[in-house]
């Protein structure tokens, strides 16, 4: 019964801490980690925060591990297919490594500028890795006349903020109305870009980008933009949501495909039909599944806790007979232009939202979130103490809009429309990425 | 000695600057920012600070790296 090798695809957030919750679980036999970059695991948020803005160093975040590991790794070579049958993962140097059970944590990564001459110009940049990191770091350093943020998710509004930092002129062009609209509605969007403006920051919405320009060295020097404008520009970080790692997946009999591999709330990868396919899990952004606490399609909940909470739940099913559900309320943060942004439940899922303390225009505030009469979420910009209370509204289905009466409640409560974007964007399962489209 | 903060538990309280400033500040009101491998001089601050965290939400662990088998000995792993 008990597996004697697991073997787990990605080395990263959800790869490393089901390897270490497997060990905690008490699990002996052998364990092989496989991951395509040749680093040791390192913590991605302050990528686009205190690494941009040169606070610290992409060689300072590697992560810990609690348990001693004693694992095998397999660094800087990908997995490229995977045969269930044999029970092997095919890798990118022809070696085959037997599993009994497979814990599938490719992750995703960023989608990258649709018209390949102008993605490959220098100064042009994806987000993704402390290598992408580095080099955009090495450009903000080298002076740019003015950056180019991409999309107005939380990745490109991250780095807008730690351009900002640095003094450098920025201009954000996004398709929605609002930047991180598809997470956090229009209403919650439009107040946090209102406060993106008070930095200085250009944000264009409704805004789409349609040419960038090279100089003879290939160097991007000038873009062009929907609205008629054209800028001086020297760096452009395209953040336009991200696609999952299931490329090595084609063929393999798993229902997986860009928007992820669909999986159960233990963890199980679905075959084809629709079935759970024994012994093999995924977890972290490469997940798509359907959360038991929300009616909603199965989707990928691509941020940190997400990670770490399924990781926990299939390192426990690996290890137990009684299969628990991952239960814990998807969370994520934020941290830009001196705001802590705070979500709790599932915002975007939302058809209407309330601010119910402290004000949009100035200051703290919090915003909670229903459908159909139900409340599904909240938000809370630099007021981080108070989302537990929210989180147990959340979980009890508390009728929306829920009675708050804090001393900084609004006097009167309006109901407004959620105006999430999320139709307008990729599809559901996009529709929470970390650093999505807005 | 390693360091991560799940910054979703955080509730920004602050005991983990006040016990170990070298390795945790703010960055604004209320955003943690750390050093996620901390020189091996602040190992003793950087345990009083998780112990200090009301919301538990320091971890502390080692390298990954520790007790790994090297890529030559996993050639023979099929
Ligand atoms: C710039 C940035 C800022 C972020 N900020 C926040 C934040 O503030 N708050 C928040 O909640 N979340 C944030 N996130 C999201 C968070 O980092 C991710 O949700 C988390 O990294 C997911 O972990 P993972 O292990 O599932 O995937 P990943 O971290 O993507 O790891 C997957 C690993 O698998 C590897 N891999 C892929 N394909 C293969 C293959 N075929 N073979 C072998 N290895 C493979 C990848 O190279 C990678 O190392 C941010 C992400 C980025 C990029
Ligand atoms: S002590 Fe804990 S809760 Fe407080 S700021 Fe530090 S990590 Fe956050």
């Amino acid at each position: 019964m008990t597996p004697r090798r697991i073997v787990i695809v990605g080395a990263s957030l959800a790869g490393l801490r089901t390897a270490d919750s497997l060990r905690a679980n008490g699990f002996t036999g052998e364990l092989v980690l496989i991951g395509d970059e040749p680093h040791e695991p390192y913590d991605r948020p302050p990528l686009s925060k205190a690494v941009l803005a040169g606070r610290t160093g992409t060689d300072r975040l590697f992560l810990p591990s609690a348990q001693d590991l004693n694992a095998r790794r397999l660094l800087g070579v990908a997995a490229t297919g995977l045969d269930l049958a044999a029970g092997e993962v095919r890798l990118a140097d022809d070696r085959r490594i037997g599993f009994d059970r497979l814990v599938i944590a490719t992750g995703s990564r960023s989608r990258p500028w649709p018209v390949p001459g102008e993605a490959a110009l220098r100064g042009v940049h994806l987000l993704r890795g402390r290598e992408d990191a580095d080099r955009i770091r090495a450009d903000l350093t080298a002076g740019p006349r003015r950056v180019l943020v991409i999309g107005g998710g939380f990745t490109g509004s991250e780095v807008a903020s730690s351009c900002h930092d640095l003094d450098i002129p920025v201009t954000v062009a996004l398709r929605g109305a609002a930047p991180m609209a598809s997470a956090l509605g229009e209403a919650v969007g439009t107040a946090i870009g209102a406060r993106q403006r008070a930095h200085g920051i250009d944000l264009r919405v409704r805004t789409t980008v349609t040419a960038l320009h090279g100089d003879a060295e290939g160097r991007l020097r000038r873009v062009w933009l929907s609205d008629g404008d054209e800028l001086e520009v020297d760096v452009a970080v395209v953040a336009l949501g991200s696609v999952a790692n299931t490329e090595w997946l084609a063929g393999c009999g798993l229902a997986a495909d860009p928007r992820g591999v669909e999986c159960d709330a233990a963890g199980r990868a679905m075959g084809l039909d629709c079935a759970v396919v024994p012994d093999v899990y995924v977890a972290g952004d490469v997940a798509r599944w359907r959360h038991p606490h929300f009616d909603a399609e199965p989707q990928a909940l691509q941020h940190w806790g997400n990670a770490v909470d399924q990781a926990e739940v299939a390192a426990h099913n690996l290890t137990h007979r009684h299969q628990r559900p991952a239960t814990a309320l998807p969370a994520f943060w934020s941290d830009q232009f001196g705001l802590n942004v705070k979500s709790v439940g599932l915002p975007h899922l939302a058809d209407q939202v309330v601010l119910t303390q402290g004000s949009f225009e100035r200051g703290p505030f919090v915003a909670a979130y229903g459908r159909g009469g139900i409340t599904v979420g909240a938000v809370a910009v630099n007021s981080p103490r108070v989302l537990d209370g929210y989180a147990a509204l959340i979980t009890e289905r508390a009728p929306f809009p829920p009675a708050i009466n804090a001393t900084d409640s609004p006097a009167d409560a309006t109901v407004l429309s959620a105006g999430s974007n999320s139709a307008e964007s990729s599809g559901p399962a996009l529709t929470t990425v970390h650093g999505g489209q807005s | 000695m390693r360091v991560v903060v799940d910054l979703n538990r955080c509730q920004s309280y602050g005991q983990c600057v006040f016990a170990a400033p070298e390795v945790f500040r703010f960055q604004g009101a209320e955003s943690l920012e750390y050093d996620h491998v901390p020189d091996a001089g602040s190992d003793q601050a950087v345990e009083r600070a998780a112990l200090a965290c009301p919301a538990q939400a320091i971890l502390l662990g080692r390298s990954a790296e520790a007790g790994v088998v090297s890529q030559a000995v996993a050639a023979e792993m099929r």
